[in-house]
């Protein structure tokens, strides 16, 4: 593929996009080496999606300059498209054309002559597991299934730079691995991936190097293993046996703590960073001992992208995805929804 | 590949995509073809009845035609008000794809559902008793000036669609101005018997001409007590026709490519 390794295949200076009064980017500097995946890490609202669509030609900046596969993206857009692979977290699909014609339309619009059209739409849809639904109309498609086309429908091209706005936003577990497997190859073919989550294991799992972004600014950049390093200690967490216990306990960890503790009220569990390990350790349970406080559960461990985000933003980057009821993930969606706009 | 062979390229594409989701939905064709046949018939037979009869249906066809592919110019609007709610569009605006491609592929679809409006109305006015008294190249003629003036019409509703907040706001602006721009000609009145600025209007109105120029073409008589346009335009109706339509696209060809763009980066 077209970049050449050691140059950035993604540049960003200063972006700045503003929407009324709202800064959704406030001054954004990003780079991507070629052939790796940076993972742009932040809550809804943050400026990921804005980000997303000045990268790919979509939205101007009020100020700032960008460059995709050495191709500025204000003076040169046409010569960015045509490197450029884009799946959004709305499937682009026409839903009255079936898979096949989907991507044969997307591959005729990217310049293939129609036989390397047809030809390219097969090899996709099979390597999606779309074959059967080749020939249905899109709208009978699954959500999965329509995320799946979508997702081929970026790689028709064989881009250079695969841009995937929160790919697995509103996929099952089964669909996320699979998505993830998908970004495990582009990488191995030598692609250049930029993509957005809001899932902190995501990032984790499948990024080279993670960008945090948080209201239009980016607050911290480097491996996880560097983020995690950079707020140091680790975290020690207890849970407790009596919810009445839970008050007390807090007071307790925030004494022997360096910042304030995390409650997860319903499973009782109590948090808070320590900069002493084992000591702190001790320290806490001999006090809970004192005050009679029963501990059924108690560990120390390395912090968590979790804890990263917490102490780089002073709040939590997600709800706890599994427990997140079906109601506040549409409202996600359409919060989204109005970032998009 | 050069910017023209491109645009063409990928308005064919896109013009290929907008016709199979016609084929998968083709109850959008009934409006293209019904509605038409009922103007034919309530034209015909309600005002028919006290303009002449059988004189007035003849006279009648050319401009059932005219207004019939000016009124499809909402196909258009609500066609390009349809793509940009949808995610598709998403797609078209990052592909390195001609940006006139979606509307050209629009306006090129909506030109050969006109010539399927054309070919419905024209047997229903034969049964109603119109006919093509003229020689086959003037009859082609008469047609030909039809889609070219529905293809300048589709640009127009083109822009009203890309500028267009809602679908549902496209379903009303796309349809409301062509009321008085269609009824103040010489559709299915005589336009020299209206009083002095309707009359002003109409004489200079794209309608009335391409109307008439049709009606020379087909070889239409006026019914005796409804007389011809009178005027430059009326004298000279094809070449005025044919040039109103060339002004047309070319004022709207670029505002709608420009709004597109401007919607595009938004």
């Amino acid at each position: 593929m077209g970049t050449h390794s050691g140059q950035p295949a993604v540049r960003a200076e200063g972006l700045v996009k503003t929407y009324g009064s709202t800064r959704a980017l406030d001054g954004v500097d990003l780079e991507i080496t070629a052939g790796k995946v940076l993972g742009l890490l932040g809550p809804n609202g943050a400026g990921k999606t804005t980000m997303v669509r000045i990268l790919t030609t979509l939205l101007k900046p009020d100020s700032g300059r960008a460059w995709v596969a050495g191709h500025d993206v204000l003076a040169d857009p046409e010569a960015v498209r045509k490197e450029i692979g884009l799946s959004g977290q709305y499937a682009a699909v026409d839903e009255n054309l079936t898979g096949q014609e989907n991507l044969y339309m997307v591959g005729r619009l990217y310049g293939l002559a129609r036989a390397a059209a047809k030809t390219r739409a097969r090899e996709l849809l099979d390597d999606f597991r779309l074959q059967d639904a080749a020939d249905r109309p899109a709208k009978t498609y699954s959500g999965g299934m329509r995320r799946r086309l979508d997702l081929a429908g970026a790689l028709v091209a064989r881009p250079t730079v695969v841009v995937l706005d929160e790919p697995t936003t509103g996929l099952d577990p089964r669909g996320r691995l699979d998505t993830w497997e998908v970004i495990g190859n582009l990488v191995s073919q030598g692609a250049t991936v930029l993509l957005t989550t809001q899932y902190l294991e995501e990032a984790d799992q499948l990024a080279d190097t993670i960008a945090v972004i948080d209201k239009g600014r980016l607050i911290a950049q480097g491996t996880a293993d560097e983020l995690k390093a950079q707020i140091g200690g680790e975290r020690l967490a207890l849970v407790v046996s009596d919810p009445g216990e839970i008050d007390l306990a807090r007071k307790v960890l925030a004494e022997v703590g360096a910042d304030e503790p995390k409650v997860e009220e319903q499973a009782r569990r109590i948090s808070v960073l320590v900069d002493t390990g084992p000591k702190a350790l001790i320290e806490a349970l001999r006090r809970l001992d004192l005050d009679g406080v029963t501990v059924l559960d108690v560990g120390l461990h390395r912090p968590t992208l979790d804890d990263v985000f917490l102490s780089l933003t002073g709040h939590a980057a997600e709800e706890d995805p599994a427990a997140e009821p079906k109601q506040s993930r549409r409202a996600r969606r359409k919060a989204a929804k109005g970032e998009r706009q | 590949m050069n910017a023209l062979t491109r645009v063409l390229r990928d308005g064919g594409v896109v013009t290929w995509r907008n016709l199979l989701n016609v084929r998968r939905n083709p109850e959008m064709l009934l409006a293209a073809t019904v509605q038409p046949i009922m103007f034919v018939l309530l034209f015909a037979y309600v005002f028919g009845a006290s303009l002449g009869g059988a004189s007035y249906r003849e006279f009648l066809m050319a401009g059932i035609f005219t207004q019939t592919v000016a009124f499809n110019s909402a196909f258009t609007t609500i066609g390009m008000a349809n793509d940009l709610q949808k995610g598709i569009i998403d797609r078209f605006r990052s592909l390195p794809m001609s940006r006139m491609a979606v509307i050209l592929g629009r306006t090129s679809s909506d030109l050969l559902i006109n010539a399927l409006g054309l070919v419905v109305m024209s047997a229903c006015g034969l049964i109603v008793g119109w006919r093509i008294h003229s020689g086959v190249l003037d009859a082609i003629g008469g047609y030909a000036l039809l889609l070219l003036f529905a293809f300048a019409m589709s640009w127009t509703g083109a822009l009203v669609g890309l500028a267009a907040k809602s679908v549902e706001v496209a379903q009303s602006a796309g349809f409301i101005w062509m009321f008085p721009v269609t009824f103040i000609s010489s559709a299915f009145i005589s336009a020299a018997t209206l009083p002095g600025p309707l009359h002003a209007f109409a004489a200079w109105n794209p309608i009335t001409t391409v109307a008439d120029a049709c009606r020379k073409l087909f070889g239409n008589a006026n019914p005796p007590n409804l007389p011809a346009s009178t005027g430059w335009a009326a004298d000279h109706a094809p070449l005025y026709s044919v040039g109103a339509a060339i002004l047309i696209i070319a004022i709207f060809l670029p505002l709608a490519v420009s709004r597109y763009r401007r919607v595009a980066s938004h």
